[in-house]
């Protein structure tokens, strides 16, 4: 079973319109976007985003002079009863692994979180054995539509 | 306002039977000096040796002063390829101090001195402490940095020469040298015109310029416009002089410019200057721009023939208002390298290239340099591209990584930076010779 998901990652210098053209650029070549962070510092933002092809996405970047990475990131189903999130989250920490960020999103069903860890395995075998479930790649990058 | 009024100064010459010399008189003396150094280099040194001989010349065929296109030149990269002690003309124990300066890539350039050279320079620049008005009841506080840099020594060595009381502060902690000055009472100030600027203004703030005695402030390391020096004279209420000098030909005190402000009086009994077309290496006429080129002509550990300074001047030969006869530069309209000076330091963006590839990578990332006067005070930053060698998504690496450039930068440099992370792609490509730094400060 996959245990990470391509994620798109996006160094923005704060100058005004960059997100614009990166969210207008994705959207005229059809490329969708499930989940969207933007970290920011003082001299630039991370983009973050699960998008519906993650190399189509950097490719149609590429073109427009952005440079976009892949990062492999772990993705997880919360279901939405209230705790579920606290649940995981402590499974994780007692398994005593790093995570670097994370950030969520719902879609209507039910919600997810992604995380950035340097044990991606280790992380998966917690949240499965905690009950949750791990998404495989080709799921997640339509987990925002009707199925 | 400055403190005397050209009306009422009172010009003093420490040494007039050079400094008012005849043109004559001088060529003769220079000539004479000329001849002697061309003969000590070529037997004791043995990058001039060759070069003389690829070049056909022997000491024999130097008469005088208008022999000198003969000689072969020397450029900072010759200094480079013989560091540290390869140019020396006397033998390594005879070397009293050494003196650095940046180089070009990782390793400074340095300068050795015998006793006498020391002395030389010392004497030079109370020639320029004697031409600024000072004698040996002044008490000069110099905050020019103490060091390998040559600001600090030379100062010192000239207030020593002239038996003025030297205040060796340094650079830097702009409270400490205020008291310093309101308490020990002194009455001139050395130090960079950006630092004279800002410690100025901290002593309007503080309220402490009637306090103070300064009378005199003796700038350089780095070039200043007519209207920085108004505004330093006018602040603190004190004549500002400009002194010019570099470490490869000794330090400060190479020339300086006299109360009438008309150019940097050169020490030519010492240093033998030559105004050059760059790209013809022909004489220019006097008042033409050209690359200023020095030989040492009484050095004795590290003697130069014909060194090209890169600073580009012009010279005036004619006597001056205040009685000197010795030849005047003009303030320098710019370098035929991109060399920047920030906060006095030299920096070469060869150097930045050099210390951005040592952290690993096969080719260093593209940067930019960009130079800004903030608050009267130099800042560099350094642009570097976050290319796919260098990206981490993560923020705390990215933040690391440009902590590690700027911990890398200031050790190379010898200055501070700031680090500014931007897109790949963002710096200009430029077919041919990049444009490296841009410089907003207008100087």
């Amino acid at each position: 079973m996959g245990i990470t998901i391509q994620q798109l990652s996006v160094f923005l210098e704060n100058r005004e319109g960059r997100l614009d053209e990166v969210l207008a650029a994705l959207a005229s070549n059809d490329v969708n976007i499930v989940a969207l962070s933007l970290a920011d510092t003082s001299d630039y933002g991370m983009l973050r985003m699960i998008v519906s092809n993650p190399n189509k996405g950097r490719a149609v970047l590429k073109e427009i002079g952005i440079t976009a990475m892949l990062t492999d990131v772990v993705a997880f189903r919360v279901p939405h009863a209230t705790g579920s999130l606290s649940k995981a989250m402590h499974q994780i920490v007692e398994g005593d692994v790093n995570i670097e960020y994370m950030y969520a999103f719902a879609n209507g069903v039910d919600a997810s979180a992604v995380l950035k860890t340097d044990d991606p395995a280790r992380v998966a075998d917690i949240l499965r054995g905690s009950g949750f479930d791990v998404w495989e790649a080709a799921e997640a990058y339509v987990s925002n539509l009707d199925l | 306002m400055a403190a005397v009024v050209l009306e009422n100064w009172v010009e003093r010459i420490r040494n007039p039977e050079i400094e008012c010399m005849s043109r004559d008189e001088m060529a003769a003396l220079q000539s004479k000096r000329l001849a002697n150094v061309v003969n000590r280099v070529y037997h004791n040194v043995d990058f001039y040796h060759k070069k003389m001989k690829a070049l056909g010349v022997e000491p024999g065929d130097i008469k005088g002063i208008e022999d000198i296109d003969k000689l072969p030149f020397t450029t900072k990269e010759d200094l480079r390829d013989n560091y540290p002690f390869g140019l020396l003309a006397i033998p390594r124990k005879d070397v009293v101090r050494v003196q650095g300066t940046s180089g070009t890539t990782g390793k400074l350039t340095l300068a050795s001195y015998s006793q006498k050279d020391v002395d030389v320079w010392g004497e030079c620049v109370a020639r320029c402490l004697t031409m600024a008005g000072l004698n040996e009841e002044d008490i000069i506080h110099i905050c020019y940095g103490y060091g390998l840099f040559t600001g600090g020594i030379g100062l010192d060595f000239g207030a020593r020469a002239l038996g003025a009381t030297a205040i060796p502060m340094s650079a830097g902690n702009t409270a400490r040298q205020m008291m310093c000055m309101e308490d020990f009472g002194a009455t001139a100030i050395a130090c960079t015109p950006s630092y004279a600027l800002h410690l100025a203004e901290s002593l309007q703030e503080a309220g402490l310029i009637e306090q103070l005695h300064i009378k005199t402030g003796i700038h350089g390391a780095e070039p200043w416009t007519e209207e920085m020096r108004r505004k330093i004279e006018s602040i603190l209420h004190i004549n500002c002089f400009d002194i010019y000098g570099l470490c490869e030909i000794t330090g400060p005190g190479v020339a300086q410019d006299c109360i009438h402000h008309a150019g940097l009086h050169i020490n030519a009994d010492y240093f033998y200057p030559e105004i050059l077309n760059p790209a013809t290496n022909k004489m220019c006429a006097d008042k033409e721009t050209g690359e200023l080129v020095f030989t040492t002509l009484a050095k004795e550990a590290m003697p130069l023939l014909r060194y090209r300074t890169k600073d580009l001047t012009s010279i005036d030969h004619s006597t001056c208002r205040c009685g000197r006869t010795t030849p005047r530069i003009s303030q320098f309209t710019g370098r035929t390298d991109d060399m920047k000076v920030i906060r006095g330091v030299n920096v070469f963006p060869t150097q930045v290239e050099t210390a951005l590839l040592s952290m690993g990578g096969a080719v260093a990332p593209h940067y930019l340099m960009i130079v800004e006067r903030k608050d009267n005070m130099d800042i560099l930053t350094v642009m570097v591209e976050v290319d796919e060698s260098l990206f981490s998504d993560e923020i705390r690496k990215l933040d690391a990584l440009k902590n590690k450039i700027g911990a890398v930068l200031k050790q190379a440099l010898g200055v501070s930076v700031r680090v500014k992370l931007v897109e790949p792609k963002t710096i200009q490509r430029s077919e041919g010779k990049a444009v490296r730094v841009i410089d907003k400060r207008g100087l």
